[in-house]
Order: C-alpha cells, then structure tokens, then sequence
C-alpha cells in the first residue's frame, strides 16, 4: 500500500491570511524595543531551536488565537459541523478534575498555565526545560477540524489550533535511540484536585511510538474554536492524536521524554486487558464495555435533541494517513 | 418485641404513605425540572442514565435497610414502606433501563441483546433487573396468597443477589479506581451481614430452646 504523505503547509500562513492584527502586534513590540528581548535570553531558548520566532504566540485565555487553515482538516472537506465551543468545553473527561463530565469545567480554574513550562529529556540532542510559549512558534499553528473519538463510544468534530509535533520533536533531535516519546500531565494536587483520589496512577501518563508522534497529523494542540485551550480541555498544550481513543491525546503536559522501550501509559497500568498502548479506534476491535462499531456524535443532534448515532470509522477516518504505521502488525493483538 | 413506641404513631398515620411517595418521587420531579431548564448537558442519555441508575441503587439499599430498622429499633410499623420502597428501586431501575433501550441505544434490539451477552457489567445489571422485576410482578398481596408464603419468601430472597449484582454493576461501569460504587457495596454488605448475624442469632436460640426441650 502507498502512503503518500502530503506537505504540512501548502502554503504559507502569510501568504493567505492578512494577519493585520498579528503584524501590527509585531510593530508595536519593535517599537518598544522589545525586539531586544531575544539577546536577552538564556543561550537554550535562542540556539535555534524551539527559539522565540517572534514575541509570545499565547494570548490569555478566552482571547482569540489564530492559526494556518489546514487545505484539508477543515470542516468543508469532513462535511461535518464542528460541535460547538460550549460543548467542547463542558463535556470533558479529565479524571485531575473529577469523573463526572462536568466536573472538569466547573473545577479547572485551579490550574495556572502561565508560566508553563516542559521538561524534555531523554534520547534528544536538545534536552532541557523550554517554556511553553518558546517550544510552540506562532508561525507554526494551524487550524485543524479533527474527528474527536473517546473510547466511551461517543465522538466530537473539535477544530483544534495546534503545531504538527513532528515539527518540535525535528528541532529537539532525537537520537537513534529515540524510539517512543513518553508523556506526563502536571501532577500538583493544589491544582488538581482530582489528584487527590486515587482514580489512576498519578501523574497522567501517555506514550506513542516516534513515527506516531512524528505523524503529520499528530498535534501539540494549543487552542479550540479560535482561542487558547480552555483549562478543562488541557491547557496550555495537549497532544492530539486523532487516530487513537481520545485518552491516548494526553492534557497538560509538562515532560516529554525520548526512550528506546515502550513507555507505560495510565490505562493500560490501570486496566491493560481494556486499554492497550496504540488503542487505536477500530470498529472491529470490541472493547469489553463498549462496542466500539458506533459512536456517538456529541453536538450533532437528531430531532429529538439527541445525538445521532453513526458508523465508526477505522483508524477514525485516517486510515490513508496513518494505516500504513501499523503495516503487518496484527491490531486485534495490538490493540 | 416490635411494641409501637412514640415515633410509631407517624409511622402508622394515615398522612405517612403519601408523604413517603412524594419523597420517593421527588428525584424524578427534579430530573424533570433539570430537562426543562436545559441542564442535561451534551449527552442527555448519558446524564439520566447515570442519574436515574444512582436513585435505583439507593432505592434498592433504602429498602434493604428496612427490616434491620426494625430489629435495631424495634419500630414495626417501619415495615409497612418496604414494598413500596422496593417498588420505587424497580421504578427507577427500569428508568435506568428504558434511558439506555430508548435515549442511547435508539432501541436497536441487536446491539443491545449483544450487549447484554458480551458486556459483563451490563449482564450483571440486567440480571439485577430481572429479578426486580420479578419481585416487582409478584409484590400484591393476591401473589403472595397465590404462591404460598413459603414460596414467595423463597423468591423475594432473590433481592439479596441483587443487592450484590447492583454495586458490582456500578464498581465495572466506572473507569479507573472510583470511591463512589464502593461505598453503596460496602452498604449493601453491612445490610447483607445484618442479616447473616440475625439468622445466625435465630439458629443458635431455636438450637438452645430444642436442647433444652430435649432435657
């Protein structure tokens, strides 16, 4: 089977969109002199690598935030409505918050995502400890509509605004013996109140193999609807990895670390037989509480007010994109 | 025994039974008023399933507690709300049910029989209903005339497998290590061990009155 692997960017986000805001902001920073800032800054942050392309990309939260559209993760071509902000921030699994799917909206305003900052280590050329607003470049967002599909059987159109993470990940260089990336949310209970139960094994653990994560739809996900991520929705970044069951896209995320051994992930410790390392969606693949061969569309309604109940798709949809990661792997076993 | 003390005669009123049904139905009342206002959230199934499924769990522990009520207090007249108790944890259990059937499942019978052989936690809660209803079908009077007391018991002691069934139903719902359906087991296994200690109590006097008979 041929994958063809489409470029990230067609074009340029200058090239389409006239970013006057975006450029004024740059002037009015020049004109400060605070252009300077970048001579300023520690040697790490400047060496080029996830470096400060221009002034802080993040606005604060609730302000508008914008991003490249994607020419085909975009609600036209998936011909779906995306669901709207108020869902997508009010029905949420985020176990640091509570287990019901309100209790992350209503409980999330503990979390302080300014400063932020992520540890990254392991098999890397550029091991350190990067703010987030210097690891995410503002010139790199884009917006893209993505089938959300949590193992519960339900599912969302999110329009996330987001970098490709093999875009960090190149800048960082990993090493040979990278071979999986291995993720872990905030764990302070101050914060996360949730944390305070044992529901899981804290801090919130997740992993992919490298060539998931360096998949070009694999995002370091910073904003929905055209603002930064509400806190509930995992703030300041999260990973989003369509293909897989909405847990596998991990919130929060303060360490990513390079390794050459499949990392553990939360679920799969809390219930390996239920929850494996790829869980990728597959309608074949039954899991013991759900069936997984249809979902339901949260903020697509029928006329009852409901939501409507669909096919699952393999791999989500993404099954040209992605179906040729899991070439000869047998994903009954694999699952 | 069972002498009707003070608090008995609210308990033995006239104005009780009703007071009893406006309290058992109270938490539908409110469901009805959350709809109204809009405040099921995304997944409105979702939101009376589990609503509705922690009232039946209550219900069924409510009316469980009953009979240890009476052996700890004394209060007799309690037993005249066990039915209906027992009947409301039926109400709400089959609410539970018909919001799955109905409000998630848009009645597809396949999936839902394929769900019920396949799916433990969804085996154990339909096995948890079935003996409801069974209870439930045969709760008049008429029926207990019908079977014979003896037989009747037999079967209504089935509500102690679904006091078991239903926290278990729960504890394999919930995802991860969660405190909440714990905490109805660890109520259903004091009102179980209730009764174990009471049948024990009972063997060893009705032991010692035949040993003393036989001397």
């Amino acid at each position: 089977m041929i994958i063809r692997q489409r470029p990230l960017h067609r074009i340029r986000s200058c090239e389409i969109t006239p970013k006057a805001a975006f450029d004024d902001r740059r002037r009015v920073l020049r004109a400060l002199g605070l252009g300077g800032l970048a001579a300023t800054m520690p040697a790490a942050l400047t060496m080029g690598l996830p470096g400060r392309a221009d002034a802080a990309w993040r606005p604060t939260q609730g302000k508008a935030l914008s991003g490249t559209p994607h020419p085909r993760y975009n609600a036209k071509v998936l011909g779906e409505d995306p669901a709207p902000l108020e869902v997508v921030g009010s029905y949420n699994n985020f176990y640091e918050f509570g287990t019901g799917k309100g209790d992350p909206a209503e409980n999330a305003g503990s979390l302080k995502t300014t400063p932020w900052t992520i540890k990254v280590e392991g098999a890397v050329e550029k091991p350190g400890t990067y703010d987030v607003d210097d690891l995410i470049r503002a010139d790199d967002i884009e917006d893209r509509v993505y089938r959300f599909r949590c193992v519960e059987a339900w599912s969302m159109v999110v329009p996330w605004l987001g970098v490709p993470l093999a875009k960090i990940i190149r800048r960082l260089g990993p090493t040979s013996k990278a071979r999986y990336v291995y993720f872990e949310t905030l764990f302070d209970p101050d914060q996360m109140p949730g944390q305070r139960r044992p529901v899981l094994e804290w801090p919130y653990k997740e992993g992919l193999r490298l060539d998931e994560a360096m998949n070009p739809l694999t995002l370091f996900a910073v904003g929905v609807h055209g603002q930064v991520l509400p806190n509930q929705n995992g703030a300041p970044v999260r990973l989003i990895v369509p293909w897989k069951y909405g847990f596998k896209s991990i919130k929060s995320i303060v360490l990513m670390r390079f390794v050459e051994q499949q990392p553990p992930t939360s679920w799969s410790v809390a219930n390996g037989r239920e929850y494996g390392f790829y869980s990728n969606v597959n309608p074949d693949v039954s899991h013991p509480r759900w069936s997984q061969a249809t979902e339901k569309k949260i903020g697509q309604n029928n006329i009852f007010g409901l939501p409507i109940r669909q096919p699952t798709l393999m791999f989500n949809g993404y099954e040209e994109e992605v179906a040729g990661l899991y070439a000869g792997m047998d994903l009954k076993k694999f699952y | 025994m069972n002498k009707d003390t003070r608090p008995a005669s609210f308990l033995t009123s006239a104005a009780a039974k009703p007071l009893v049904h406006a309290a058992c139905l109270a938490p539908l009342v409110w469901l009805v008023w959350l709809g109204v206002d809009g405040r099921f959230g995304p997944n409105p199934a979702e939101f009376i399933n589990r609503y509705t499924g922690d009232w039946a769990i209550r219900f069924l522990l409510i009316a469980l507690a009953v009979t240890p009520l009476r052996g700890i207090t004394g209060l007799a007249a309690v037993m005249r709300f066990r039915r209906m108790l027992g009947l409301y944890a039926f109400f709400y259990a089959l609410l539970h049910v018909t919001s799955y059937v109905a409000l998630d499942q848009y009645f597809a019978w396949a999936a839902i029989w394929r769900d019920i052989l396949k799916r433990n936690y969804i085996t154990v809660g339909m096995l948890a209903l079935t003996i409801l209803t069974a209870l439930a079908v045969t709760s008049p009077k008429a029926m207990v005339k019908r079977m014979g007391g003896r037989n009747w018991q037999r079967l209504h002691r089935l509500v102690y497998v679904a006091a078991v069934a239903t926290p278990i139903h729960f504890f394999m719902m919930r995802k991860g290590f969660q405190i909440e359906p714990l905490i109805y087991g660890a109520v259903a296994g004091l009102l179980l061990a209730w009764r174990a200690g009471a049948w024990i109590r009972a063997r060893a006097q009705g032991r010692a009155r035949a040993a003393a008979r036989a001397a």
